[in-house]
């Protein structure tokens, strides 16, 4: 599902953010990239949705390397991506199932089964209740289930992760987390960049170390 | 195929709402590419009422024969024989008294011919060839100034050729003219769009972040470029049409004055259609410079 090989990333001025990392992360697993801050936890991250470009090595999602993608192709491939931020990225100008209606509305989806679907997610996050307020107007946690419901409306085959919980009290971490879980027992590939150890000693998932860009577990 | 065209219809209603939702900026908008768009297409409109009227008056393509004033019976005799065998026209004798009387008709005038001690105007004829271009006009006039007893010949077309001339100067200015004003329209749809596009720059990220091709970023942009340049010419030719009617009574009484009939015509649905158009494509060209230029820090 996700293979890296001698996975390098040096950013302009010769920051080296991940050295030489190898893994491969099969269909369904649960995976957690954790490390230290500025272990290259989010570079990681950032590299798997192609929203940066590895500078040596191949990375394999979905079949597809992204290391020789070309730029046109990179929206196709995102889409098979559900993302979930630290900070949610929602949009403030519209309504909670608009947000969720977004991805729908670029895969070009009917309005109406759109709307349906749309809805069905909002509802596993458990907001179908608020689907009609502003996000502005939801807690930490309802944001980051939101943009949780945004991430899985296309039905991607990964769940990629960055700090999700960092801006959360335990309890509301801890729903995210269980929101998460759920997601890997129907068979989504989770992948999730903590800092946070609770997580890793609850549900013992699949662990990548990192330590200063390199993998050390 | 479905999903193409409700990507299309959505993009175009997100350009309807945008213009909807921001009814200050669009107004102003609409008058700056209004104006810019109305100002060319008056001088066209204007133009091709020139032209008209150039091509409408009659008489104009006329050659004037004076004869000597010595010359006789048979001397105009000869000149109309000729007249014929040169087949070059309508023409048409005025004799020496005809002219004399007309002057006196004339209130200015009168005084001085009736101190006049003889009549001191030649015969005359006046020509209208059938070839009214200026070359041939030319040749015309130096055969007949070479038959006998001719004292003097004068073409009365120069002011055509001089119209002419001025028309074509004014058509080049015209052009220079729309092509500054198009610039301007372009310039003015492309700060819109940079504006909107930094307005919106969460959700083209999020758009991004989750999959959105770049064209269905730039397609609402388009489409309101070209809404906006679209309505911008409508707006024009509604100016124009109304500088027109305004005119129109005007211009007819001018025309009176001078004895003749001429009414402006307005444009008609194909230029009201072709300034839309034009304003379409200039706002869409906006929108497509400003879109690249803009999105380029989204990568």
């Amino acid at each position: 599902m996700i293979v890296a090989s001698n996975l390098s990333k040096r950013y302009p001025g010769g920051y080296e953010a991940l050295k030489d990392i190898s893994f491969e992360i099969s269909a369904g697993q649960m995976v957690f990239i954790t490390g230290h801050s500025g272990a290259g936890k989010s570079t990681l991250v950032k590299l798997i949705a192609s929203i940066e470009r590895p500078t040596a090595g191949s990375l394999v999602v979905n079949g597809q390397n992204l290391s020789a993608l070309r730029r046109s192709a990179i929206p196709y491939v995102r889409r098979h991506l559900g993302m979930v931020f630290q900070d949610q990225k929602l949009l403030f100008d519209r309504s909670a199932l608009d947000n969720v209606l977004l991805p729908l509305q670029i895969a070009g989806l009917p309005r109406r089964e759109a709307i349906r679907r749309a809805s069905a997610a909002l509802d596993k996050v458990g907001l179908l209740a608020r689907e009609k307020a502003n996000p502005i107007a939801l807690s930490g946690g309802e944001q980051q289930r939101l943009a949780i419901a945004r991430a899985v409306v296309n039905r991607p085959t990964v769940l990629l992760a960055d700090e999700p919980t960092g801006n959360l009290d335990s309890d509301s971490a801890a729903d995210i987390l269980e929101i998460f879980a759920e997601f890997h027992q129907v068979g989504v590939t989770v992948v999730v960049a903590t800092h946070d150890q609770s997580w890793i000693e609850r549900y013992h998932p699949n662990v990548l170390r990192l330590d200063h860009g390199r993998l050390v577990a | 195929m479905n999903a193409w065209f409700s990507q299309h219809r959505a993009a175009l209603a997100s350009a309807f709402r945008r213009l909807w939702s921001t009814p200050l900026n669009t107004v102003l908008s609409l008058l700056v590419i209004g104006i810019a768009l109305t100002l060319p297409g008056f001088g066209y409109v204007l133009l091709d009422n020139l032209r008209d009227l150039g091509n409408n008056a009659s008489g104009v393509q006329q050659i004037s024969l004076f004869m000597n004033l010595d010359a006789d019976k048979k001397d105009i005799g000869e000149i109309e024989n000729r007249l014929k065998q040169a087949a070059t026209g309508k023409w048409r004798f005025v004799p020496k008294e005809e002219a004399l009387k007309r002057m006196q008709a004339s209130e200015d005038m009168a005084e001085i011919v009736a101190s006049l001690p003889r009549n001191p105007l030649p015969d005359a004829f006046i020509v209208e060839p059938t070839n009214s271009e200026p070359e041939a006009l030319e040749i015309l006039r130096k055969e007949i100034a070479g038959w006998p007893k001719v004292a003097h010949v004068q073409l009365d077309s120069a002011w055509v050729k001089r119209f002419d001339a001025f028309l074509k100067l004014a058509k080049l200015a015209l052009w220079m003219l729309a092509g500054i004003f198009a610039a301007g329209l372009v310039a003015v749809t492309f700060n819109t769009i940079r504006l909107q596009v930094l307005a919106q720059a969460a959700e083209i990220e999020v758009a991004r972040m989750i999959g959105a091709t770049d064209a269905f970023i730039r397609r609402p942009f388009y489409y309101f470029g070209a809404l906006q340049g679209a309505l911008g010419g409508l707006l024009a030719a509604g100016l124009v049409f109304g500088a027109l009617t305004l005119l129109a009574e005007p211009v007819g009484e001018l025309a009176a004055l001078y004895g003749g009939s001429f009414s402006l015509h307005v444009p008609g649905a194909i230029e009201v259609a072709a300034l839309a158009a034009i304003g379409a494509f200039l706002g869409w060209l906006g929108a497509q410079l400003s879109v690249s230029l803009s999105l380029r820090k989204f990568d």
